[in-house]
């Protein structure tokens, strides 16, 4: 086995280099099936991070991984699974796309997601998971083990248009963040 | 714009930072634990002090979607995109050079047709980007984003300037070594990584905070690449060869080009 490339922070200056035209719309805004997925990107002081950026990656309505091209280059019919935004000045993110089914029957739907920040040297990873189906969210193998304080944090909450899901780096609410062993 | 050196108010001599970066990479070395990673934790630079978690990551059984990653391809990018020399009235100022690489998982099996992204200062040290605030110039021909994908073994390859160095504000006479920024996909979820690769030799290595959040020499070494005479080409660039190892990756080869 190979030692893995080590990560280093995205610094300040991603966003010429990152951001592209409908990268946060998985979906167009408003169109069927379209729900929000928003929140802040917060630090050990509460205050919003302006510099971070939030990608998301999840299962389409069937449950299955997309396996479709254009997520850079959106067309508004090809649903991607596949999203990125930069924060703005309060640290908010939001996204357009559609609800993941789970992907296996009765399993918990999450969208995962990735969170990179200038003041964070690698990326984090995290799950937001759907909060409507009670059952599965108690059988979810990750969910069952955390205390109740820990779990919340993995939880989206019903908003508005859609889902919030905040995402604490650090402190007393700070956000379950996962490894996946390999690394 | 000024045309005189920064007041530097209130910040930290180099000679604190640097002793701190000393002890931290002695401690290191005393516990006798391989690092291949950035501490998250690490005080030398400043802005992470609010932004790292208190506690650890949690580990986990990747679930289906994170055994796989998005799926990138010619729709998304044009082949253009890989040469940040172009696309203006003319020629950018600075170094010609050829940045390239293979990219493969843990196991060494090549990451294929996947995205890789960069984005850099200029020749002088200047980011097109509002919040630079570095009184060097702008060059009006380089913009310094780029984009490519893998091809069938790995493979990746820019043309682009050579960065400069620059200032920033963590302490007194703070300077980033030259680099260039790379956003990497693999074939799975975990795979992805965001990092800089340096240039061989940097004066400026051992005062660096953020590549010395790295705390053993030999991961370190991974981010810095190699002047490749072959990559040079005659009277044209001169070239630079990186590697990137992309961990994790634990489904296999023939499952890859699988449906879900």
């Amino acid at each position: 086995m190979t030692t893995p490339t080590p990560g280093q922070t995205v610094g300040p200056f991603f966003h010429y280099g990152l951001a592209y035209a409908g990268d946060n719309d998985l979906v167009p805004p408003g169109s069927t099936g379209a729900v929000e997925l928003s929140g802040r990107v917060l630090d050990g002081a509460g205050n919003g991070l302006q510099d971070a950026l939030v990608e998301i990656w999840q299962a389409g309505p069937d449950g299955r991984p997309p396996r479709q091209q254009g997520s850079l280059r959106r067309d508004g019919w090809t649903f991607t699974g596949f999203g990125r935004t930069a924060t703005s000045r309060d640290g908010r993110y939001v996204f357009s796309t559609l609800l993941p089914g789970p992907t296996r029957p009765g399993s918990a739907s999450f969208i995962a997601v990735t969170v990179f920040a200038r003041g964070l040297l690698d990326r984090l990873f995290t799950r937001a998971y759907l909060p409507d189906d009670a059952a599965a969210l108690d059988g979810d193998p990750l969910l069952s083990t955390l205390p109740a304080e820990r779990r919340r944090t993995l939880i989206a909450t019903r908003g508005e248009r859609g889902y919030v899901f905040d995402i604490r780096l650090q402190g007393a609410d700070e956000t379950v963040f996962l490894d996946f062993a390999a690394r | 714009m000024s045309s005189s050196p920064a007041p530097a108010l209130g910040l930290e001599p180099q000679s604190a930072i640097s002793a701190e970066i000393v002890a931290i990479e002695a401690d290191s070395q005393h516990a006798g634990a391989e690092e291949n990673q950035p501490r998250l934790d690490y005080p030398p630079y400043r802005s992470s002090r609010l932004r790292h978690p208190h506690r650890a990551p949690r580990t986990v059984d990747p679930e289906t979607i994170e055994l796989w990653a998005p799926c990138f391809g010619a729709r998304d990018v044009d082949p253009l995109d890989a040469d940040l020399t172009i696309g203006h009235a003319g020629e950018p100022i600075g170094e010609r050079i050829i940045v390239a690489g293979r990219i493969t998982d843990s196991a060494g099996r090549p990451v294929r047709g996947q995205l890789v992204e960069i984005w850099q200062a200029n020749a002088a040290g200047r980011y097109v980007h509002l919040r630079d605030q570095h009184p060097a110039p702008l060059d009006p021909n380089f913009t310094g984003a780029g984009r490519c994908l893998t091809d069938g073994d790995g493979q990746y390859r820019f043309q682009t300037i050579k960065p400069g160095p620059y200032p920033w504000r963590n302490h007194r006479n703070a300077w980033r070594p030259a680099h260039i920024h790379f956003s990497l996909f693999g074939t799975e979820f975990s795979q992805r990584l965001v990092t800089q690769m340096y240039f061989p030799g940097d004066p400026l290595f051992r005062l660096d905070p953020i590549f010395q959040s790295i705390t053993d020499a030999k991961a370190r070494e991974r981010l810095v690449a190699a002047y490749d005479h072959d990559l040079t080409s005659h009277e044209w660039a001169t070239g630079y060869r990186w590697d990137i190892v992309l961990g994790g990756g634990r489904r296999t080869p023939l499952n890859t080009e699988e449906t879900p």
